[in-house]
């Protein structure tokens, strides 16, 4: 890994916010701090602001506008007083609520000037490593049969397709296929997933059926949620697939 | 037949679910019609760019709609037709039947048309004695079943060929059969003389051209060029949104639309109607009546986020694309249009009380913005219904149940956001949860609960009834992140 130290040296003053969710901050911290391991392999240098918490989104897409406001500015306003470059996040979707953010502030110029300077420095991981720093190679080791599932967000609001994959590829050991429908939806959808739980999960058979036909060892996404409702499947069924995040995926060796 | 309603879509969408017959048609119908629009759209180089001119189109008609209305309506009549104006779906019925009713009509024929559904039109004419029978083959056999439509393009898409079957064996009392071809020359025979019989012809409108005053009406069959053509009497029946300004716009949806729809290149007709019939050919009805319609539409045109609602041109792509829909078909919705677009439009046209549950109907994955050949974007429009609903809620002082389901709802996110906005709080409420967890964790999982967790917890009950839950990791990633040590890397804290 000659050219990953130069890189390293490279980037030594990359200095990234963390945005870590607060899904995977109370629920599956493992992902934050592969996260951590993924950017420190990339050269970056992380600061992790402790005021944060969630992005608005539940509010937001529940319609709760008011409500999702202020979260967003309590977010907004803490980031602002970081001077890291970029702010990273392990999920497409908090990322792309963050993005959404000036549609909050309708009335209201200078708000959405600052959610829109926020916005414009905040990422998901894997188009962070791709498209800003340029990299491929985590130097991770995974012995298996993975695939991605495409998360809605990641893929629809961000545009985020080719990104993981590339990276993927460059797993050591790992073998990458594709699914069937990975761009389909897993049927989350926030409290979609417990409003209608029936529909929730009739949609999320298809990706179920799909998985079993790809006989892998693990479903790789980008977004925490859908590796709940993926993987609370598969364990309900007693399934061997596995989910786990890119995060984790970049993460092993 | 009993119709569902919008009120009880939880209950209407579970009994689909159930429904084997029902989800296996849907699951081919939605996925070759899927396959087939994707095929279409990439036979031409340019689609992003026919979706960004469309949609361009659309807005400069919406936003100016009254001066392409005026110049649409004049010259329309320049050319031999009558304009009727209708505020709402009880105008255009009544201008409807004081037409057949002058005409002296019994027997009117129709073809396929969703704004004529949305106005419930044959219940109208059916009330005053008058037959009024669709034409369309999948239009005829749901109103032999005595249903409603369940997909915008193709509205008996919820039923297999062994159902169609029997029922023309029972209704039609031919021999038991499912081969398609005999029973699509069934359908055929028994509409061939009904057409040369009828009084009046039935059409809906595909585009208004301004400029020109023609209407463009899409369709395979048919059946469309017959129930224009054959009558005396042609009445087209419109939403105000379906003008177009210029003639040559027709290209731009002509590539879209057939595409988007049915995955064809073109319809196999496309009747181009200016006016009544003229020299030198002399043929055509005597009479044109076109029925410009608002129902509920300039209130969608008032507000700059759900005015991209009337620039849909009705290709039913969003219902294809679209999880929900592919699992629960259309008839769940119970409303005339379904599906995504049908959660939007919905709403707007019968009233966010009845619809209420609509616009949450969906996972948000925006498929359906993805394949809406004019670029509407639904997510966003769901979005805003569902601010515009629980912001009605809190100012309603009525007591539906909409309304006190909302209450609770209001009080929870309320409190939601007093927490979010305090991390010592945050963080506390994490802590209790992982405590409370160890109740309910068994073998590293948690399984359905019951009992009064599932009282206290409904939408754990909800979760868990057919998923398990990942339990909460024995440290949060701050607790984590201020021991650094050995499980976290990274720089130095701010």
């Amino acid at each position: 890994m000659d050219s990953q130290s130069t890189n390293d040296q490279r980037r030594s003053s990359i200095k990234v916010g963390l945005f870590v969710t607060c899904i995977v901050d109370q629920m599956w911290s493992s992902i934050g701090t592969s996260t951590v391991e993924v950017l420190s392999r990339a050269g970056c240098e992380i600061e992790f602001d402790e005021r944060q918490t969630c992005c608005g989104q539940p509010a937001f897409n529940t319609g709760y506008r008011a409500e999702a406001k202020r979260v967003a500015q309590h977010f907004i306003e803490l980031c602002e007083e970081s001077d890291a470059q970029f702010v990273v996040s392990p999920s497409g979707s908090c990322t792309a609520m963050v993005h959404h953010y000036a549609t909050l502030f309708p009335d209201d110029a200078k708000w959405r000037a600052r959610a829109e300077a926020l916005a414009r420095r905040t990422f998901e991981l894997s188009s962070f490593l791709v498209r800003e720093l340029q990299v491929l190679d985590v130097g991770a080791r995974f012995k298996g049969k993975v695939t991605w599932h495409d998360a809605c967000h990641g893929l629809r609001e961000l545009g985020v397709r080719d990104e993981p994959r590339a990276l993927i590829r460059q797993v050591r050991e790992a073998e990458f296929v594709e699914l069937e429908n990975a761009d389909a939806c897993c049927g989350f959808g926030g409290t979609f997933s417990v409003k209608y739980p029936e529909i929730s999960v009739a949609i999320l058979d298809r990706k179920i059926e799909a998985i079993a036909q790809s006989g892998v060892d693990a479903v790789v996404s980008g977004d925490a949620s859908c590796l709940m409702q993926i993987g609370g499947r598969l364990s309900r069924i007693g399934s061997k697939a596995r989910v786990m995040h890119l995060a984790e995926l970049l993460a092993s060796q | 037949m009993e119709h569902l309603t919008s009120e009880t879509f939880d209950a209407n969408a579970r009994a689909a679910l159930n429904d084997a017959q029902l989800r296996g048609a849907l699951r081919n119908a939605t996925s070759l019609f899927g396959k087939r629009r994707l095929a279409a759209a990439q036979s031409v180089s340019n689609w992003e760019d026919l979706r960004t001119q469309a949609r361009r189109i659309k807005d400069e008609t919406l936003l100016h709609l009254d001066k392409y209305l005026e110049a649409f309506t004049s010259n329309a009549e320049k050319a031999g037709a009558q304009i009727h104006w209708a505020r709402d779906g009880a105008e255009a019925n009544e201008i409807v039947k004081r037409i057949v009713r002058e005409r002296r009509g019994r027997l009117v024929v129709k073809s396929k048309s969703m704004t004529t559904e949305e106005i419930h039109l044959n219940a109208a004419l059916e009330a005053v004695g008058v037959e009024a029978l669709e034409t369309d083959l999948g239009e005829y056999i749901i109103q032999l079943a005595g249903e409603t439509p369940s997909h915008i393009i193709a509205p008996a898409i919820h039923k297999t060929r062994y159902q169609i079957a029997d029922l023309f064996v029972d209704k039609l009392g031919i021999a038991k059969t499912d081969d398609i071809a005999t029973l699509t020359a069934t359908a055929r025979s028994v509409l061939r003389g009904k057409f040369a019989a009828a009084d009046v012809g039935i059409s809906g409108v595909n585009f208004g051209v301004a400029e020109t005053g023609t209407i463009l009406i899409l369709e395979n069959e048919g059946n469309i060029r017959l129930t224009t053509s054959l009558p005396r009497t042609h009445i087209a029946v419109m939403g105000i949104e379906k003008v177009i300004p210029h003639f040559a716009d027709l290209e731009v949806f002509l590539k879209l639309l057939p595409r988007s729809g049915t995955g064809q290149h073109l319809t196999s007709y496309q009747s181009l109607i200016t006016g009544t019939k003229r020299a030198p050919d002399g043929e055509g009805p005597d009479e044109l009546h076109i029925i410009v319609m608002d129902n509920g539409r300039s209130k969608m045109l008032a507000h700059p986020t759900t005015r991209q609602s009337l620039a849909c041109i009705r290709c039913g792509a969003c219902l294809n694309a679209c999880p929900v829909y592919q699992q629960i078909g259309g008839h769940a919705y119970g409303s005339v249009y379904p599906g995504p677009i049908g959660a939007v439009i919905t709403p707007q046209l019968i009233g966010l009380k009845k619809a209420a549950q609509l616009p949450y109907a969906s996972s948000l994955c925006g498929a359906c913005r993805e394949v809406c050949p004019v670029k509407i974007d639904i997510p966003e429009l769901l979005l805003h219904l569902r601010a515009e609903i629980t912001e009605r809620a809190e100012v309603s002082g009525q007591r539906s149940e909409t309304v006190k389901r909302k209450a609770g709802e209001r009080m929870a996110f309320k409190c939601w956001a007093a927490v979010m906005t305090r991390p010592r709080l945050y963080e506390f409420g994490g802590k209790m949860a992982g405590f409370l967890q160890r109740l309910i964790v068994r073998g590293n999982r948690i399984g359905k609960v019951g009992g009064l967790v599932a009282t206290l917890a409904p939408p754990l009950a909800a979760w868990t009834g057919s998923r398990d839950l990942r339990p909460i990791e024995a440290k949060s990633f701050r607790q984590k992140w201020r021991e650094r040590g050995a499980t976290v890397r990274g720089g130095s804290a701010s």
